[in-house]
């Protein structure tokens, strides 16, 4: 059962004509203005998994499923300017979402199981990114039980209405029931987000059969439970009030996110604005971005006209799918080289024409900032190594700089016309998720530097770049190829495995957040749980789930 | 031996007066019992005396003492079977170690769970047929359908005992929740399905005693083999009670089907609901709704709940002693699943197919008694012949539920099934018709409605017409 490289590559576009698994719905709710409410319906289709071998039963998830929530969400964002409000709920009776299929986890690689993972986490920021950066609060309507990734999916939403009819709970049987733990951020989410106490989170979390009803309600689990008969006009007023709070004030048209069209061949994609070229025998991608090649739009109306196909949206999207395509279908690429071609002073342009709509209240202006936020995030996030190459041509400015700043290593070559810059872009607009812009977790010791680095509004050669702390190293053109040579080869050389832990240590210097805390208790204790015997031995719960026989422990605690 | 007292406010035979705590908890919970009886239970018969027997004692001679009774005044007890001396283990992966006499840790929200969900099964029986005493056939159908709800109660009874005894405070609230969801109420249903089907005519009432009660017969029989020793004994117990609700479901059928066959000799064109009876073509889609909506209270085909409650102990097969190898870790089973438009066997471990191997021992037992209503059609010169329909027919839970079946188990389309379903199962005009025969109660001693045959005999050696209920005239 076990696959090592997938058969068929992963594939992250779709569009809501090709769900099969939500309906993105605009219903009619008292109270709330014509198409001010998104319902997203949960509807899994059983035989709709991505790979054969497993049935998506009781609403459970694949990674396919959630492709399509994460492009719900992003749709609701870019093309639904009416929404002031979401409501995630299941088209199935008296069940939401019972959590990631386990038959599709018990048969997926360990890299598989941790990617998957990782992306369905980074959706359910987004979706609570819907409620916080983008004003479009989120309501989970659990029409029925959410056990598991299903309850998980719920704490990442704002609020949460429970139907009570004596059977539908709230749960997280993954340690009673599979020896793993809730691998979407719940047990953070529970104590963080929704405050639960303590012991009454150990209690609900070794608790197969969950919580239902008032007690849900007492132990913080869920904020509000309704009979049937009274549910939809529960949901309906919880909705009536969301849209009345809601920050978003979007107006006009939005704008359409259509297909990318990269041309792949076998180690090279080519999209618009990315381009990336495998070199498997050096274990490596080099990722290539271009500046921008005409000047981006400087008011709403250019905004808007220009569509999808700018640089300000498509170089963003683009570069999300490039590293999605290499987290789960490159498996064995370790090291990421990041370029960048073009005239820096075109991106710095860029970033200034667009933070100038956003401070002028454009919705749509802060959409293709947040969507850049969230890209560079993904970047940050990604377990692989990232060595940036600066060389005569390249256009590492501003929201560029950035991608300099999310890598491991800066390489900047000490020549003629090799240059960096800084934009606002650089101070504030795209955090990353430890709550600092790169900047201040680079000179977390001392933070003047940054205050400092504000005033630099001219290009930085090799030597300023490098006197000021904003690249590693700045080898002549004499050593350049050899230095690069060497680094490179000494990294893949290392232990992927040391080196992703490394790198996750690194990179997220100073403070927690609850999205620090999630990733970082992912990669470290359910990475760790689902190497281990107990899980995926021979009698481990996970391999056993499912089978006549039942798990047998290693009992030894440190 | 446990002595039996019956002079405590709760009979037992489980030294209930040494165990204040539960003895407390019990008579707290009493109250709630009988409030709940008086709102939900029979309808208009509350200050009646009813012929009844009462479980006194758990020997197999006069365990049941039988007297008029007012049912708000039945003693509804506890009893367990008497322990049995260094029982073991009898399958799973524990096979051979002494039972347990107190919950493991480990099981005890799934053994909670699974005690709940029987438990819930009693009292939803109860709501079901609390309307059906006013178009009764009979006072003899009247006293047994009382017989049957009161024991329902005393297995609501039992079932509450293991969750006071053994649960602690969650087993308090799920002894109270019992009391507190209501079948067919959309806000707070009863848990399994069926429990929550209207039961609104008697022919419906003698096909869940026949069917679904029958259910609750494999049920319990597969628990009465719990490693949980206090499961097993209040199960075994249980199934002596339950053996005459199977009665009035297969004597009250075959009682429907004589009188069928009566009247369709009777008419000229053999149309026996021109003579105003249930005709045996309605009969036959009463059984399809009746079986097919009672085979899926079994579980899924292939199940890992199945197989891990057989695996820990927690409940066996019917009659475990019977198999060889009570491990059941090497066999495989054959189910028929559904691939590409075909069916095929596939072979499934034999834990995971547990509920396969109940239903398959549950519609054998059907089988037997369709056999005898078909001997009584035949006997009566009848060219008719009632038939199960096949397991896959009409099914919401399971590999098949989703799926279109004929009643021969072939697949057909959504199409077939929707222009031919009126044919296999109850229709609108079918109910209707049905509970056009029974607006009216029959409560003259001996007197039977037109539609149903007499009994062969009455309770306890008393005449059929006999006055078991003594409800004053109207």
């Amino acid at each position: 059962m076990e696959h090592t490289a997938p058969e068929t590559p992963v594939r992250f576009e779709t569009s809501p004509e090709q769900y099969r698994h939500w309906r993105l719905e605009f219903p009619t709710v008292a109270g709330c203005a014509p198409g001010s409410v998104a319902r997203i319906v949960m509807d899994v289709v059983e035989e709709g998994g991505m790979r054969p071998g497993y049935v998506l039963k009781l609403n459970s998830y694949d990674l396919g499923v959630d492709i399509e929530l994460a492009d719900t969400i992003q749709r609701i964002r870019f093309e639904h300017p009416a929404v002031r409000a979401v409501v995630v709920t299941s088209g199935k009776d008296r069940i939401f979402c019972s959590g990631a299929n386990i038959y599709m986890l018990g048969s997926s690689t360990h890299p598989f199981k941790v990617n998957f993972c990782k992306y369905t986490n980074e959706t359910r920021l987004y979706l609570e990114e819907l409620s916080e950066a983008s004003g479009i609060p989120v309501l989970a309507a659990l029409n029925g039980t959410a056990s598991g990734g299903g309850y998980e999916l719920a704490v990442a939403c704002d609020e949460i209405l429970l139907q009570d009819d004596g059977n539908s709970a709230v749960s997280l049987p993954e340690a009673p029931l599979l020896a793993v733990l809730p691998g979407t951020g719940g047990l953070t989410r529970v104590t963080d987000k929704r405050k639960v106490r303590r012991d009454l989170a150990d209690v609900f979390s070794t608790l197969a059969e969950g919580v239902r009803g008032r007690r849900a309600i007492e132990w913080r689990l869920v904020d509000e439970v309704a009979s049937r008969s009274r549910f939809d006009a529960a949901v309906s007023a919880r909705l009536a009030k969301l849209v009345a709070r809601a920050a978003r004030n979007a107006t006009g048209e939005g704008m359409h996110l259509a297909p990318l069209t990269p041309t792949r061949t076998e180690n090279r994609t080519e999209y618009r604005y990315v381009t990336v070229a495998i070199d498997p025998a050096r274990a490596l991608a080099e990722i290539t971005l271009k500046a921008p090649d005409a000047p981006q739009a400087e008011t709403s109306e250019g905004l808007r006209a220009a569509g999808c196909a700018q640089w300000n949206v498509a170089a963003w999207r683009e570069l999300d799918d490039a590293l999605l395509d290499l987290r789960f279908n490159h498996l064995n690429i370790g090291l990421l080289v990041l370029r960048t071609v073009g005239d820096g002073e075109s991106v710095r342009a860029a970033d200034r024409a667009l933070l100038k709509l956003v401070d002028e209240g454009d919705w749509l202006a802060r959409e293709v900032l947040l969507l850049r936020k969230r890209v560079l995030k993904r970047l940050d996030l990604s377990a692989k190594s990232l060595f940036a190459l600066i060389e005569p041509g390249s256009a590492f400015a501003g929201s560029f700089f950035e991608i300099a700043l999310a890598a491991d290593r800066v390489f900047m070559r000490d020549e003629d016309g090799t240059a960096i810059g800084l934009s606002p872009m650089n101070f504030g607009p795209l955090p990353m998720p430890n709550g600092l812009t790169r900047l201040a977790t680079r000179f977390l010791y001392d933070p003047s530097i940054v205050t400092k680095l504000q005033g630099e509004g001219d290009l930085l050669d090799a030597g300023d770049a490098l006197k000021r702390g904003l690249v590693t190293f700045a080898p002549d053109p004499i050593d350049w190829d050899d230095e690069v040579r060497v680094a490179i080869e000494e990294r893949t050389s290392l232990s992927p495995d040391a080196m992703t832990g490394m790198e996750a240590n690194l990179r997220f210097a100073g403070p927690e957040t609850m999205e620090t805390k999630i990733f970082g208790r992912l990669s470290a204790w359910q990475n760790w749980i689902f190497q281990r015997p107990n899980a995926v031995g021979p009698r481990g719960a996970l391999t056993m789930y499912g089978r006549p026989e039942r798990a047998v422990f290693d009992h030894r605690r440190t | 031996m446990s002595s039996v007292v019956n002079d405590t406010k709760i009979p037992n035979n489980v030294n209930l007066s040494a165990d204040k705590r539960l003895q407390r908890a019990l008579e707290e919970w009493q109250p709630d019992f009988i409030k709940w009886w008086m709102e939900m239970g029979p309808e208009g018969f509350q200050t009646d005396d009813v012929y009844l027997r009462t479980a006194v004692s758990v020997d197999h001679e006069g365990w049941a003492h039988f007297d008029y009774v007012k049912m708000p005044d039945y003693r509804w007890g506890i009893f367990l079977t008497e322990p049995e001396a260094n029982r073991a283990i009898g399958f799973g992966d524990e096979f051979g170690k002494p039972v347990w006499q107190q919950v493991p840790g480990e099981h005890r929200n799934t053994l909670r769970r699974l005690i709940v969900t029987q438990g819930d099964t009693e009292p939803a029986s109860v709501e079901q047929q609390r309307l059906l005493g006013l178009t009764c056939p009979s006072l003899y159908d009247l006293r047994n359908l009382f017989q049957v709800n009161v024991e329902e109660g005393r297995h609501l009874w039992a079932m509450v005992y293991l969750l006071h005894s053994y649960f602690g405070r969650d087993g308090r609230e799920e002894a109270e929740a019992l009391l507190e969801r209501r079948s067919g109420d959309p806000d707070k249903p009863r848990i399994l399905t069926t429990f929550n089907e209207p039961c609104d005519n008697w022919l419906s009432f003698f096909m869940f005693t026949f069917f679904t009660d029958r259910d609750g017969k494999y049920q319990l029989l597969a628990l009465a083999e719990s490693a949980f020793d206090p499961l097993a004994r209040t199960t075994r117990f249980m199934l002596t009670e339950e053996a005459h609700h199977m009665f009035v479901g297969e004597t009250g059928v075959l009682r429907v089907v004589q009188r069928a066959c009566e009247l369709t000799k009777l008419d000229p064109n053999g149309d026996a609901r021109a003579q105003g009876g249930i005709d045996l073509n309605t009969i036959q889609r009463y059984m399809n709704f009746w079986f097919s909506s009672s085979l899926g209270l079994f579980g899924g085909e292939v199940s890992s709940n199945a197989a891990s409650f057989f695996a820990s102990g927690l409940k066996g097969r019917a009659k475990e002693e019977q198999y060889e190898d009570h491990l059941a870790l090497t066999a495989t089973m054959a189910i028929p699943h559904v691939k590409e438009g075909r069916i095929v066997d596939e072979n499934v471990p034999l834990r995971m197919a547990m509920n396969e191997v109940l239903r398959d021992d549950y519609v054998a037992d059907c089988q037997r008694g369709v056999d005898k209503w078909n001997r009584a059609i035949k006997e009566a010169g009848v060219d008719f012949t009632l038939t199960l329909p096949h397991r896959r027919f009409n099914r919401e839970v399971g590999l098949y539920a989703g799926l279109h079946f004929d009643p021969q188990g072939n697949l057909i389309t959504a199409d077939e099934w929707n222009a031919r379903k009126h044919e296999w199962l109850p229709t609108e005009a079918d109910r209707a018709y049905v509970k056009s025969l029974m607006t009216k109660p029959v409560y003259e001693p001996g007197k039977m409605a037109h539609w149903i045959a007499p009994p062969k005999q009455g309770i306890k050696g008393r005449p059929v017409d006999f006055e078991y209920v003594r409800h004053p005239a109207q």
